[in-house]
C-alpha cells in the first residue's frame, strides 16, 4: 500500500492541474461517462489533447511506454478528482481503455512505437470491431474474413454496433482467418485503418435519436501483415484479454457522476413536490441507498486488492450492479418528471433525465449483457456447471 | 475507512466460526429452539468465560475487551450464519449499548461488568403492542414512587425478555409526546409487579416475551426526560448489528443453494446448469456481497461513532434485510419440495430472515428514516 502523504500529494497535483486548466469552455460539456455518447465531440477532443500534453492519458501504463506508471490507487484518485471537477467525459475509451493496454501487454515493440504515442496525445482514435449481425454475445461466431495477399491482409465482411466508428482512425477487429478451424480457433486480431476505400461507415440511429454507433462494411479493405496482435488464428485470446485489461478504475469516476445525477434528481423531486409522494419517496431513498452501496462495493474491492493482491467475488458484480441500478434510476427519473416526461425538446432533444432514461437501456446490453454477466458470475465465481453446448459450427 | 480486515480480525472470525461450528450445529439449534428459554446456559457461559464475547465491544474500564463495532460485527456475522440461539443480541447489542449511551459513569460501572462477563442476561424493552418502532410507539409512563420510580403498562416483542436478569425499559413522562419526556429505567427480571410471558415466535431461533408492568419499582438510568437521543443511537447501533447478523445468514443460504444446485440432477443434468437457477444464484451473490459492503461500512461508522451513523445504519438495515429475505426465499425455491420441509434447514433461515427484517422496522420504514435523514 502506498503511504497516505504520497497519495495526497498526487491528489493535490491532479486537483491543481484541473483548477488551472479546466476553463469554462470545457466545463459542463455534454456527454456522460458511458462509452456511447458523443455530444460536444470536437470540444472534448481539444480537451483530451490538453490532457495528453500534460501526461494524464495512459496513467497506469509503464513509464518507458510514455505512461505515468500510476498505481491503481492513484488512478482512482485521478478519476475521483476528475469527476468532482466536472471535467468533460473522456473520448478515448476504446484507444486508451482497450486497445492501448492490449498493445502494452501483447504488442510488438514496433506496434508499441507506432500506436501508443498517438493515443497518448489524443491524435488518433479507435473503434472496436467485435460485434457482427450474427455474432453478438456469441462473439466467436464472427464471419468477417481476412486473407493474406502478399504483405497485406484483405478483409471482407460486416461489423455492427461499432461505437464511434465515424470518429475513428483505426479499428481493432476480430476476423476469421481460418474458416476450417473450430469456432474459437480460427480468429485473428487485426488493426485496420479506417480511412481507405474498402471501409464504409453507416450511422445507426439509436433510441436516443442520435447516431453514436454504426455499421462498418469491409470490402477488400487492407491492412499490412504486421498489424496483427498476437499470432495468426490466436485472436480469441487477444480479444478476451482486451476486455480484461480495463482495470475498472475509470468506473469510480463514473460513480461520482452518478452521485451528481442523483443529486439532480433529488433536487428535481423536491422542486416538483414529488418527494412527498410516499411511493416515489421510497424509490428515491432506495436509489440513494443502492448508490452508496455501489461505492462501498468499489472501495471494498480496491481495499481487498491492495491488501491481498487478488480480486474477491465482490469484483465480479460491478457491471451487473451499476447497469441495473442506472437503468432503474432512469425509470425513476421519468416517474419524478411525471407527464412532463412525455414531451422532449425541439428536434427530439431529451433533457438530462429523458436522456438517461433512454441511454441506460444500452448499459445492460453492451460490454457483456446482464444475462451474460449472470452466467459468468454463476460459472466462474460460484462454480456452477456450464450449460451443455449445442453443437454448432 | 479501510474495508480490508486486519490479521487479528480474520483470526477472530476463524476462532468464533470454529466455536460455533461445534456449539451451534443444526441439531443443537433445533434442540434449543424447542425449549422455552431458547438458549444453552453452558454455551452462554463458555462464550463469556472462554471467548469474552459478551464483553467484546465494552470498554476495558467496564470489564469488557475494549474492541469496537467492527469486531462485534464479525462475531455477529458468524452467529447469523449458524443461527446461534442465545440472548446475545438482546444482551450485547441492545441492553449494553443502551446502558453505554444513557447511563452515568457509576451506573456503567455497576451494570456493565456483569454483562461483559456473561453473568447478566439483559434486554431492552421499548416496543409496545402498537408495534411502532419510533418515539410515538412509547406510551408507557413512569411515576415517582418513594426514592425512585414505578412503571405501569405493557411492552411487546421484547427479545429474550423472559430470560433477562436485567431489563432496560423505555418510558415517558405522563403528558409528553413524540421525542420529548423519554427516560430509561432499569428493572430486575424478577421484580414485583412484573408479569413475563414467553411468546411463541414464528422464528423459533430467537425468543420474545410480553412484559406487563403494574407499579414495578424502577431505577432511572441516566437523566430524566432526555432519553430520546440515547434511544435513537441505541436503535441505530442495533440496526447495524442486525445487519451484520443478516449478512452471515445470507451467505449461508447462498452456499446452501449453490451446493444443492451442483448435485441435484433433473432432466439428466445438474439443476445448476439451468440458467433460471444460475441467474438466481448470481443475483443472490450480488445481493449478499453488496449487503456485506453495506454492513461493513455501517459497522465502521458505528465504531467511529461518526455523523454518518444515522444514515448508514438505516441504509444498511433496509438493504441487508431485503437481501437476506430474498436469498432465504430463493433458497427454498431452489431446493424444491425438500426446501418446504421442517426437516430441512431452509425454513430456519427463511424465518430468521423475516423476523430480522421486521424487527426494528422493515425496509420501507428504514428507507423513510433514510429519506428524512438525507433531507429529502
Ligand atoms: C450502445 C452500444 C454500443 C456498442 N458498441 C459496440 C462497439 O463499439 N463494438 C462492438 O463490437 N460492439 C458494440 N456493441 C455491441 C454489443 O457488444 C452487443 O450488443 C452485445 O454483445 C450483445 O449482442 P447482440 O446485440 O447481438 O445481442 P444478442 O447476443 O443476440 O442477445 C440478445 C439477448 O439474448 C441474450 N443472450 C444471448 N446469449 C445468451 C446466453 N448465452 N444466455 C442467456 N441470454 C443470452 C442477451 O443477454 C440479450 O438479452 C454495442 C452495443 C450497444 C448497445
Amino acid at each position: 500500500m502506498q503511504a497516505a502523504p504520497e497519495l495526497e500529494a498526487f491528489r493535490h497535483e491532479v486537483r491543481s492541474w484541473l483548477d488551472e486548466n479546466l476553463s469554462d469552455e470545457f466545463r459542463n460539456l455534454g456527454g456522460d461517462a458511458g462509452p456511447a455518447d458523443d455530444r460536444d465531440w470536437d470540444a472534448r477532443v481539444v480537451w483530451e489533447q490538453r490532457l495528453g500534453e500534460a501526461g494524464w492519458i495512459g496513467l497506469g501504463w509503464p513509464k518507458d511506454l510514455g505512461g505515468r506508471g500510476a498505481s491503481i490507487l492513484e488512478e482512482v484518485i485521478f478519476h475521483e478528482e476528475y469527476a468532482k471537477a466536472g471535467a468533460p467525459a473522456r473520448v478515448s475509451f476504446f484507444g486508451e481503455g482497450l486497445l492501448g493496454p492490449t498493445i502494452v501487454n501483447l504488442g510488438t515493440p514496433e506496434q508499441k512505437a507506432k500506436f501508443l504515442p498517438p493515443i497518448l496525445a489524443a491524435k488518433e482514435f479507435w473503434c472496436q470491431g467485435y460485434s457482427e449481425p450474427d455474432a453478438g454475445s456469441d462473439l466467436a461466431g464472427v464471419k468477417t474474413t481476412a486473407v493474406l495477399d502478399g504483405d497485406e491482409w484483405v478483409i471482407n465482411g460486416q461489423k455492427i454496433w461499432t461505437t464511434f466508428a465515424h470518429h475513428a482512425d483505426w479499428c481493432f477487429a476480430v476476423v476469421r482467418t481460418d474458416p476450417e478451424a473450430p469456432k474459437h480457433k480460427g480468429l485473428s486480431y487485426l488493426l485496420v485503418p479506417m480511412d481507405q476505400p474498402g471501409v464504409e461507415v453507416r450511422g445507426i440511429k439509436t433510441i436516443v435519436g442520435t447516431s453514436e454507433f454504426n455499421e462498418v462494411f469491409f470490402t477488400d479493405a487492407r491492412t499490412p501483415t504486421e498489424n496483427i496482435v498476437g499470432e495468426v488464428n490466436d485472436g480469441w485470446k487477444v480479444a478476451m484479454a482486451t476486455l480484461g485489461f480495463e482495470r475498472g478504475t475509470a468506473f469510480l469516476g463514473q460513480q461520482l457522476r452518478f452521485e451528481e445525477e442523483m443529486r439532480h434528481l433529488l433536487a428535481e423531486a423536491q422542486k416538483r413536490g414529488r418527494a412527498d409522494d410516499p411511493v416515489l419517496r421510497d424509490r428515491l431513498a432506495d436509489a440513494y441507498a443502492r448508490l452508496r452501496i455501489m461505492r462501498f462495493n468499489g472501495e471494498r474491492m480496491l481495499a481487498n486488492l491492495a491488501a491481498k493482491g487478488v480480486l474477491g467475488p465482490e469484483s465480479s458484480i460491478g457491471k451487473l450492479y451499476w447497469s441495473s441500478w442506472h437503468r432503474a434510476l432512469g425509470e425513476l427519473e421519468v416517474a419524478v418528471m411525471g407527464p412532463d416526461a412525455m414531451v422532449v425538446g425541439p428536434g427530439y432533444e431529451p433533457n438530462e433525465f429523458q436522456h438517461y432514461f433512454l441511454s441506460s437501456r444500452a448499459e445492460t446490453i453492451y460490454a457483456g449483457s446482464s444475462e451474460i454477466q449472470r452466467n459468468v458470475i454463476a460459472e466462474r465465481v460460484l462454480g456452477l456447471p456450464r450449460e451443455p453446448a449445442v453443437a454448432s459450427k | 475507512m479501510n474495508f480490508a480486515f486486519s490479521e487479528e480480525q480474520v483470526a477472530l472470525r476463524e476462532t468464533v466460526a470454529q466455536f460455533l461450528e461445534q456449539k451451534s450445529p443444526s441439531a443443537e439449534v433445533r434442540r434449543i429452539m424447542e425449549t422455552t428459554e431458547g438458549y444453552d446456559p453452558e454455551v452462554w457461559r463458555q462464550m463469556g468465560e472462554q471467548m469474552g464475547l459478551q464483553g467484546l465491544h465494552i470498554p476495558e474500564e467496564y470489564g469488557g475487551q475494549g474492541y469496537t463495532f467492527v469486531e462485534l460485527g464479525i462475531v455477529l456475522e458468524e452467529m447469523g450464519k449458524r443461527l446461534l440461539c442465545a440472548p446475545y443480541f438482546a444482551t450485547v447489542c441492545l441492553a449494553a449499548n443502551a446502558v453505554m449511551n444513557a447511563g452515568s459513569d457509576s451506573q456503567k460501572k455497576e451494570l456493565l461488568p456483569g454483562i461483559a462477563s456473561g453473568e447478566t442476561i439483559a434486554t431492552l424493552a421499548f416496543t409496545e403492542p402498537s408495534g411502532k418502532w419510533d418515539a410515538d410507539g412509547i406510551a408507557m409512563t413512569y411515576e415517582p414512587a418513594g426514592d425512585g420510580f414505578a412503571l405501569s403498562g405493557e411492552k411487546m416483542f421484547v427479545i429474550d425478555g423472559h430470560n433477562a436478569d436485567l431489563i432496560v425499559v423505555v418510558a415517558r413522562k405522563a403528558g409528553t409526546s413524540g421525542t420529548e419526556g423519554i427516560s430509561f429505567f432499569t428493572v430486575a427480571g424478577d421484580a414485583a409487579g412484573l408479569t413475563r410471558t414467553a411468546l411463541e415466535t414464528m422464528d423459533m431461533t430467537r425468543k420474545q416475551a410480553k412484559l406487563e408492568f403494574s407499579g414495578v419499582p424502577a431505577e432511572l438510568l441516566g437523566e430524566e426526560g432526555s432519553g430520546w437521543a440515547a434511544l435513537s443511537k441505541t436503535l441505530d447501533q442495533a440496526a447495524v448489528c442486525l445487519s451484520s447478523e443478516m449478512v452471515g445468514g445470507s451467505q449461508e443460504v447462498l452456499d446452501m443453494s449453490v451446493e444443492y444446485a451442483k448435485v441435484r440432477v433433473q432432466f439428466g443434468r445438474p439443476i445448476g446448469s439451468f440458467q433460471a437457477i444460475k441467474h438466481k444464484c448470481a443475483d443472490m451473490l450480488l445481493e449478499t456481497e453488496s449487503a456485506k459492503s453495506a454492513a461493513y461500512y455501517a459497522a465502521w461508522a458505528a465504531a467511529e461513532d461518526n455523523e454518518e451513523l444515522p444514515t448508514v445504519a438505516c441504509l444498511a438495515k433496509a438493504y441487508c434485510s431485503e437481501a437476506y429475505f430474498h436469498c432465504a426465499a430463493e433458497n427454498i425455491q431452489i431446493h424444491g419440495g425438500i426446501g418446504f420441509t421442517w426437516e430441512h434447514d431452509a425454513h430456519l433461515y427463511f424465518k430468521r430472515a423475516k423476523s430480522s427484517e421486521t424487527y426494528l422496522g422493515d425496509a420501507t420504514y428504514h428507507r423513510e428514516l433514510l429519506a428524512q435523514r438525507i433531507g429529502i
